[in-house]
């Protein structure tokens, strides 16, 4: 079974995205300062927490984190782990991991935020990330930025939610959702599913 | 397609078990906690809450096992509260499992652990729970709200419903959000229990105050008060436990109800 490595940067939930992996099909461990992540078959880059904190959290393994990325070792970011893939973030300074460029910026207008709650994702490219994901299904968010990418070409799905914001990404081996898959049921379950089929290939 | 109104069954957790109790007493045994939570999650529950209602530093590895065990059951967020006092109490049930927390009477006195535990783990993670009952008796400087059955104000309780402490909850609220809270989870202890439909009004004088998520509890009898929550009391959730737990409304019965009503449910 490959081995998913979950990076720990020192807050939040991580145990449901490891249980979440693991029925999915992947052996999910949480990486440990002795891990290496050029030998895991897969890394999650988890998300709850400020931008600033965890850029600062990353800094020890960043170098790591990027060598395992670029010599092609598939990865999934999960809301601020997918935001940990642009450069930068209004929430404060600090910087991201760079694999793509463009900001994360604030959600804005009249309604709620943090946008919390179950939402639609509209798919702009197919993946196969979202392989047997009906377009509209709904999916879990808690988050009050998003990531605007430079290159819209990485763009996999949208949202509504009083502006139209990129809710998922892929390119070559990177994956990222804004949104949670661990918490958004069945739909979630096959995200994470499909990611384990891109993991075992 | 907007955001999806919430329906979220609520678990009473003491040593380990789901209790429920009537205008907060006569506790109830309701069941185990993990089988609830997979039967609810399974039923198509957006979301879960558990309170840890008789929390207690000697019962954090019960709490500790629970939130584990929930976690590896389904895959829907919860929010864990009861008893959290502490940066480590927030952390210990994160860490073991749940998505979010939520403070109570430790925010009231100390509300500056709601500006901590945001900066720690993200505003999102922070629910702040009020308790609150509606007081009648005319005083200066509270936020008063004209009901059906007169004018009146709504006050803060802590320690679960048993200490007043004369604070105006619509004041706490805007107060607690410019602090950090990042979702209210608003219980009427006047409704709690009696299943004769959520407060309203008290609902909908918070939720249009604060610019974040607001949970509607306590009173819900059947599937008419969720919908009522959602258009008189502008909640973006609605929480119950004893008309899920008793099996008296299914989850899917409510949600089926809002969906033909024109609510957003997801299926």
């Amino acid at each position: 079974m490959p081995q998913v490595l979950i990076v720990d940067y020192g807050v939040g939930n991580l145990l449901s995205l490891k249980f979440a992996l693991e029925k999915a099909g992947l052996k999910a461990k949480i990486a440990t300062q002795s891990q290496k992540f050029k030998e895991a078959d897969a890394i999650a880059l988890p998300g709850v927490g400020n931008f600033t904190a965890a850029a600062k959290a990353l800094n020890s393994v960043k170098q790591e984190l990027v060598d395992a990325v670029e010599a092609g070792t598939p990865i999934l970011g999960i809301c601020l782990g997918l935001q940990l893939y642009f450069e930068a973030s209004e929430e404060g300074p600090g910087e991201g991991l760079a694999f793509f460029k463009g900001k994360n910026v604030r959600l804005t207008g009249q309604v709620k935020i943090p946008h919390m709650g179950w939402n639609t994702i509209q798919k702009v490219e197919q993946n196969e990330l979202f392989d047997g994901v009906a377009d509209d299904s709904y999916v879990y968010f808690v988050h009050s930025l998003y990531p605007v990418p430079a290159d819209k070409e990485i763009i996999c799905t949208q949202t509504e939610y009083a502006q139209t914001f990129t809710s998922a990404v892929a390119s070559k081996n990177i994956y990222g959702t804004q949104f949670h898959p661990e918490k958004s049921g069945d739909v979630g379950l096959q995200i994470l599913k499909n990611f384990a089929q891109i993991v075992s290939r | 397609m907007p955001l999806a109104k919430r329906i979220i069954p609520c678990l009473d957790v003491t040593g380990g078990c789901v209790v429920k109790g009537v205008n907060f007493l006569n506790l109830q045994n309701a069941g185990d906690p993990v089988e609830l939570a997979k039967r609810y999650s399974d039923a198509g529950a957006d979301e879960l809450v558990f309170l840890d209602i008789t929390a207690s530093s000697d019962n954090r590895e019960t709490l500790r096992d629970v939130v584990e065990g929930v976690a590896k059951a389904i895959n829907i967020p919860f929010t864990v509260g009861g008893g959290i006092r502490s940066e480590s109490d927030a952390r210990l049930v994160l860490c073991s499992g749940a998505d979010k927390t939520s403070v109570n009477t430790s925010a009231v006195e100390n509300p500056k652990l709601i500006s901590k535990l945001a900066d720690l783990f993200g505003q999102q993670c922070v629910v702040v729970a009020i308790d609150a009952k509606r007081n009648y008796s005319k005083q200066k400087e509270k936020v008063t709200v004209e009901t059906a059955a007169g004018e009146c104000w709504f006050e803060v309780y802590t320690y679960g419903g048993r200490k007043p402490t004369g604070i105006d909850a619509v004041q706490w609220s805007t107060k607690a959000m410019e602090l950090g809270a990042g979702e209210f989870l608003v219980t009427s202890m006047d409704c709690d229990g009696t299943k004769n439909g959520f407060d309203l009004d008290l609902t909908r004088a918070i939720s249009e105050r604060v610019n974040v998520p607001v949970i509607a509890s306590g009173g819900a009898g059947k599937p008419e008060h969720f919908l009522e929550a959602f258009t008189k009391g502008k909640a973006d959730a609605a929480l119950a436990a004893s008309v899920f737990h008793y099996n008296q409304y299914p989850v899917s019965v409510v949600k089926d109800y809002l969906r033909k009503m024109g609510v957003t449910i997801r299926p």
